[in-house]
């Protein structure tokens, strides 16, 4: 089967600092796939580069064959890929589920002069955009949040609202921008189930992230990349044994402390 | 509000502009009042303008821009082209939303200090093209123009010529109230619906706006494109009344103050920029006694109300209002 993403030689420069350097690999349709990487290695860039949030210097990025890179990000969006940011950018005088019917806008049948008339068409758009979040905050277990403000939630249910937001959208591939970052064991737990909850609603994932034991739980595939190249791909027990890999994450660290 | 009391509202408020104002006024004979309110209502409506950029998260101080720009385009199609006043109205509303889709396209990039940097040039900017241009007759301006003639439909007249009015000012002040309860009406219930929604979200995060397939640059651009038609109309009335219009008919201090009125009316509330101006507009008119320290208690009065009620002045209200009002509070980004 043709994969949904593919990524092909992406490069991203900065006048002399190369972010990004001719990174390749393929999402297939259905699976979890990880990026992972140590600070500073270029996973944030290549993340803004999937969702066209920043223009690539060479290579592309095609969704189902289809090219996305260059194009404006809400044209991405409409075409589903749909990425979601950290807790700190939510709508934050919203309440949850404002923030949720919002981001239905993009099933909306009716144009933005029906909406402001009020014709059936809107309405029966407000209704169903109002069913479908509750049913989104129901299944992200945000029912209880629903009709609070945005910046009064705590910390997991930001990243939980920032999921909602980004299936309200319709998404076939998801890009989650570190789901698991500064979380604790136990709610690391339960995002790792809501994540494979997302997965079986039929939509793709495509993660960054840097705690490397979530990312062996969830994934199917992973990709590692170091200062700005992949240095490996394969299935968690791949990367797991690769040596690259391990001298990547430990190399370094080893000679700072003169092992 | 629930909804009876705000249609009560809405009665209460329409009773005082059409029928209280022109008795208290008959009653007095201070026919010169027609004439203040009259300005307050076109001021009104070109701040309701400015409010809906603050709405999208932008600091517009650019707005005298477009009332200059719209009471020009007015004045020439009166004068040079012999269009009725009524037909030149409209059109000079959508020839200032046209010119700032092209304005706005580039400047809306710009976010917060330099967004509103460069719309603070621009008042500038039309009020030196018109000094420059042969069109708009420089310096010396355009002078007599003449009042709008009357509105018939099928041969019957609806609005007589408003020369034929014994007090002139009297039908200018119910055309200006008429024109403002429209722009507000248009604006509540563009706020009200799914597209204020999105100019809230796009007043809150761009980014995360555009993530979810909002088309960013278009939206903004429409709401600049209301905000300046607002300009336009505003301006091109206030010419009519003045019969003149010159390059510096609207200046730098306008465009500050359309945006003061927002700050004072409150930024959170579709009313705001009316009550606003009308306190501003008196409130400096009554500060007149104060003499050369008129100024002084102005911007110190102005600078404690907006660290005492940063929200407007519609943020003092019954708490039996306040449960089920918007919960939008206008964020700096």
């Amino acid at each position: 089967m043709a994969p949904i993403l593919a990524i092909s030689g992406i490069t991203k420069q900065y006048g002399g600092l190369v972010a990004v350097n001719d990174v390749s690999f393929d999402v297939e349709e259905g699976e979890i796939l990880s990026v992972i990487g140590p600070n500073g290695a270029g996973k944030s860039t290549l993340f803004k580069l999937i969702a066209s949030f920043v223009k690539p210097t060479r290579g592309e990025v095609r969704f189902r064959g289809e090219r996305i890179s260059g194009l404006a990000p809400h044209t991405v969006a409409r075409k589903g890929v749909v990425r979601t940011f950290q807790e700190t950018t939510i709508f934050k005088g919203m309440t949850a589920r404002d923030s949720v019917i919002i981001a239905h806008h993009l099933r909306s049948k009716a144009g933005l002069a029906g909406f402001y008339l009020g014709t059936a068409a809107a309405r029966r758009d407000e209704a169903t955009f109002g069913r479908s979040a509750d049913e989104i905050l129901e299944f992200l277990g945000l029912r209880a949040a629903a009709n609070e403000i945005a910046s009064n939630l705590p910390q997991g249910s930001l990243r939980a609202l920032g999921v909602a937001i980004g299936l309200a959208a319709n998404p076939k591939i998801l890009l989650l921008d570190e789901p698991f970052a500064g979380m604790n064991h136990d709610e690391t737990r339960r995002a790792v189930e809501m994540t494979r909850a997302v997965r079986d609603r039929g939509v793709t994932l495509l993660l960054v992230e840097h705690d490397m034991a979530a990312v062996m739980k969830i994934s199917d595939r992973i990709v590692v990349i170091n200062f700005g190249a992949k240095i490996a791909e394969g299935t968690p027990a791949e990367i797991q044994k690769n040596e690259k890999v391990i001298e990547a994450y430990l190399g370094v660290e080893d000679e700072t402390i003169g092992v | 509000m629930t909804r009876p009391a705000r249609l009560a509202t809405l009665a209460i408020f329409l009773l005082a502009v059409f029928v209280a104002v022109p008795f208290v006024i008959g009653l007095t004979g201070r026919t010169d009042f027609y004439y203040t309110l009259s300005s307050v209502a076109l001021l009104a409506i070109a701040s309701g303008g400015v409010w809906l950029t603050f709405y999208i998260g932008r600091i517009n101080i650019g707005q005298g821009a477009y009332a200059l720009m719209g009471g020009y385009v007015s004045a020439i199609l009166v004068v040079r082209c012999g269009f009725s006043f009524w037909i030149s109205l409209p059109l000079a509303g959508a020839f200032c939303a046209a010119a700032s889709v092209l304005i706005g396209l580039p400047i809306l990039r710009l976010r917060g200090v330099y967004f509103a940097m460069v719309t603070l040039v621009l008042t500038e900017v039309v009020r030196l093209l018109a000094m420059a241009l042969s069109i708009t007759n420089g310096a010396k301006g355009m002078v007599s123009i003449p009042s709008p003639g009357p509105i018939s439909l099928f041969g019957l007249t609806i609005v007589p010529s408003f020369d034929r009015f014994a007090e002139r000012n009297e039908a200018f002040y119910y055309l200006s109230v008429t024109i403002m309860c429209l722009c507000f009406a248009a604006l509540y219930r563009l706020v009200n619906s799914r597209v204020g929604r999105l100019f809230v979200a796009l007043q809150q995060n761009e980014e995360l706006a555009s993530s979810m397939g909002l088309n960013v640059p278009a939206l903004r651009v429409l709401a600049y494109s209301i905000s300046s038609f607002f300009g336009g109309i505003g301006g091109a009335i206030f010419v009519a009344i003045a019969q003149s219009i010159y390059p510096s008919s609207f200046t730098v201090a306008d465009s500050v103050n359309f945006m003061l009125n927002c700050f004072l009316g409150g930024l959170g509330y579709v009313f705001g920029p009316m009550l606003g101006t009308l306190v501003l507009y008196f409130g400096w008119d009554l500060l007149f006694q104060a003499g050369q320290y008129q100024l002084l208690i102005y911007s110190g009065v102005m600078i404690a109300l907006m660290l005492i009620l940063p929200n407007g002045l519609l943020s003092i209200r019954p708490m039996s209002w306040r449960k089920r009002g918007r919960p939008l509070v206008w964020r700096r980004s």
